[in-house]
C-alpha cells in the first residue's frame, strides 16, 4: 500500500497514467453529459408545480455537486501537502482550484436564473446561498494566494492551509437547509431514503452529474499535466518525452 | 509512521477541528441571524420584532386568500399547521404562489398583528413529479377523504 | 419527446429564455475552460521543445568533438 502511495508521488509515473486514461474520460465524458443532458432537456417530463423552468436542475445540481466535491479533494490533497509534502498533492490542488472557481460560479448563476422564475427573485440572502457564495470565494482565494506567493514550497503550504480553513465550509452548505430556515429546499437525493423524484427525472440527473464527473477528471489530468510540465521541464524523462513527441 | 509525519497530521487535526468548533460555536450563536425567516409560532409567541424588516415563511393556509378585485391588494394566511399570522401584500405574486404552497414574505409585523409584506416569494419542497402523477395522486387523496368520510357516516 | 413541437420545446411554456440562457453559459464556460486547458498545455510543450532544440543546437557543437570517443551511451534507467 505505501509503495502505491509513494509512486503515486512520482510525477512521471502519473503522467504516464493520466496519458493512457485521458481519451476514456474525455469520450466517456461527453457521452454521458450529452446523453444526460438531451434527455432531460427534451425527453423528460415537465414538472407538475414549475413546469419546464425545473430543466435547470440539470445543470445546477451537477455543477454544485462537483463544485463541493472538488472541494473536499482539494482539502485530502492539502492534507497530504502538509504531512507527506508530496509534490502532486499540490500539483492538484493549483490545477483543479480554477475549474471549482468556475462550477461554482455556474451553479450559482443557474441557480439564481432559475429562482427568478420559481422563487421570484434572483438572490436572496439565506444560507445555503451565501454559504455556496462563500465556497466561490474560498476558490477564489485559493488561486489568488498562490499566485501571490512566489516560492512553490511556501505558496503550497500557505494554499494547502487556505484549503483546509475552508473546508468546514462544506457541511454548512450540505445541511444549511436542514440546520437553519431557507429559501433553498432540502435535498431531493438522500443517502438513506429514495429520491423524492421518478425515475424518468432522476436518471438522466444522474448521468450528467457522471458525465460531468469524468469531464472533471478528463479536466484535471490534463491540467495537472500542464503543471508538471512546467514544473519538471529541466528533468531527464520530460526532455526524452517531449523529444520524442508524445506529448 | 515517521514520527515527523505524525506530529505534523496532529497540527493539522487539530487545526480542523479547532476551526469547526469556531466556525460552530459562531454560527449557533448568529443562528437567529442565519435564519432567513419567521415561522408563524415565533411570530405568534411573540418572538419577532415589532415594526422591523423581518421575513415571515411558512404554507398559505388553504381558503385564506382575498384577492380585492379593483387593486393588487391580496390578503392570507401563513401557516405552520400550528399557527398562522394574517399577511397583506399588495404587488405581483409570484406564479408558483397558490394556497397549500410554501411562502416567503418580506415586511413589518403592525400593531395588530397583520404582517404587512412588501414583497413575497414563493417556497417549494424538494418533490419534483410530472403533473400526471401529481393529479393522480389528489385524486387519490381524495378518494381517501371521501372513503373515510363514508365510513363515518355509516358508522352514526 | 416532452414536447409537441419544436418550437414548443424552443419556447418551454414561456420559461425558455431562463433554461436556455443557463445551458447557454454553461456550455461556452465548459467548453471554454476546456479549450484553454488544452491549448495551455501545448503551448507548455511546444515552449520546453524550443528550448530543447536550443539547447542542443548549442550543446551540440561542442559536444560532438567528444562524442566520437564514447562509443556506447547506455541509457540506464533514472527509478
Amino acid at each position: 500500500m505505501w509503495q502505491f502511495f509513494h509512486k503515486l508521488g512520482s510525477p512521471k509515473w502519473f503522467y504516464g497514467i493520466a496519458t493512457r486514461f485521458m481519451p476514456w474520460l474525455l469520450a466517456s465524458g461527453l457521452l454521458l453529459l450529452a446523453g444526460g443532458l438531451a434527455w432531460g432537456l427534451a425527453f423528460a417530463p415537465a414538472d407538475y408545480l414549475q413546469g419546464n423552468s425545473y430543466r435547470i436542475i440539470f445543470i445546477h445540481v451537477p455543477t454544485a455537486f462537483l463544485a463541493q466535491s472538488m472541494y473536499i479533494m482539494m482539502a485530502v490533497a492539502a492534507v497530504v501537502t502538509l504531512v507527506w509534502r508530496m509534490k502532486l498533492a499540490d500539483v492538484f490542488v493549483k490545477a483543479v482550484a480554477p475549474v471549482g472557481l468556475v462550477f461554482t460560479f455556474l451553479s450559482l448563476f443557474t441557480g439564481a436564473v432559475w429562482g427568478k422564475p420559481t422563487w421570484g427573485t434572483w438572490w436572496v440572502w439565506d444560507a445555503r446561498l451565501t454559504s455556496m457564495l462563500i465556497l466561490l470565494f474560498l476558490y477564489g482565494g485559493v488561486i489568488a494566494l498562490d499566485r501571490a506567493i512566489n516560492d512553490e514550497k511556501s505558496a503550497a503550504r500557505a494554499v494547502a492551509v487556505l484549503v483546509l480553513v475552508g473546508v468546514v465550509n462544506i457541511p454548512i452548505i450540505k445541511y444549511s437547509v436542514n440546520w437553519w430556515n431557507t429559501l433553498h429546499q432540502p435535498a431531493t437525493f438522500k443517502l438513506t431514503e429514495k429520491p423524492s423524484m421518478p425515475v424518468e427525472m432522476w436518471v438522466p440527473l444522474l448521468l450528467s452529474v457522471l458525465g460531468l464527473y469524468l469531464l472533471f477528471g478528463w479536466l484535471a489530468c490534463l491540467r495537472m499535466k500542464t503543471e508538471i510540465l512546467v514544473r519538471e521541464q529541466k528533468t531527464r524523462w520530460v526532455k526524452d518525452l517531449v523529444m520524442a513527441g508524445r506529448g | 509512521m515517521h514520527p515527523i509525519r505524525k506530529k505534523r497530521l496532529t497540527i493539522v487535526l487539530f487545526l480542523v477541528a479547532g476551526i469547526a468548533i469556531a466556525v460552530a460555536l459562531t454560527t449557533y450563536a448568529l443562528r437567529q441571524n442565519i435564519n432567513l425567516f419567521y415561522d408563524p409560532t415565533e411570530i405568534a409567541a411573540g418572538k419577532a420584532p415589532q415594526d422591523v424588516r423581518i421575513r415571515a415563511g411558512g404554507m398559505v393556509e388553504e381558503g385564506s386568500v382575498q384577492r380585492d378585485p379593483e387593486s393588487l391588494n391580496v390578503q392570507f394566511r401563513v401557516t405552520d399547521y400550528s399557527a398562522s399570522v394574517p399577511v397583506q401584500y399588495e404587488g405581483i405574486l409570484p406564479d408558483l404562489f397558490a394556497e397549500g404552497q410554501g411562502v416567503v414574505a418580506m415586511g413589518r409585523l403592525n400593531a395588530e398583528g397583520m404582517f404587512v409584506a412588501d414583497q413575497v416569494l414563493a417556497k417549494h419542497d424538494e418533490n419534483y413529479m410530472p403533473p400526471e402523477v401529481a393529479e393522480s395522486l389528489e385524486r387519490a387523496e381524495k378518494r381517501k377523504a371521501d372513503a373515510e368520510k363514508a365510513a363515518q357516516s355509516a358508522s352514526y | 419527446m416532452a414536447f409537441d413541437s419544436f418550437s414548443a420545446f424552443i419556447a418551454m411554456e414561456g420559461h425558455g429564455p431562463y433554461v436556455w440562457s443557463c445551458y447557454a453559459v454553461f456550455f461556452i464556460l465548459v467548453a471554454g475552460m476546456m479549450i484553454w486547458s488544452a491549448r495551455r498545455n501545448r503551448a507548455v510543450i511546444e515552449g520546453c521543445k524550443r528550448r530543447f532544440d536550443q539547447q542542443q543546437g548549442t550543446s551540440g557543437r561542442d559536444a560532438r568533438p567528444k562524442a566520437s570517443a564514447t562509443f556506447t551511451r547506455v541509457e540506464v534507467s533514472q527509478d
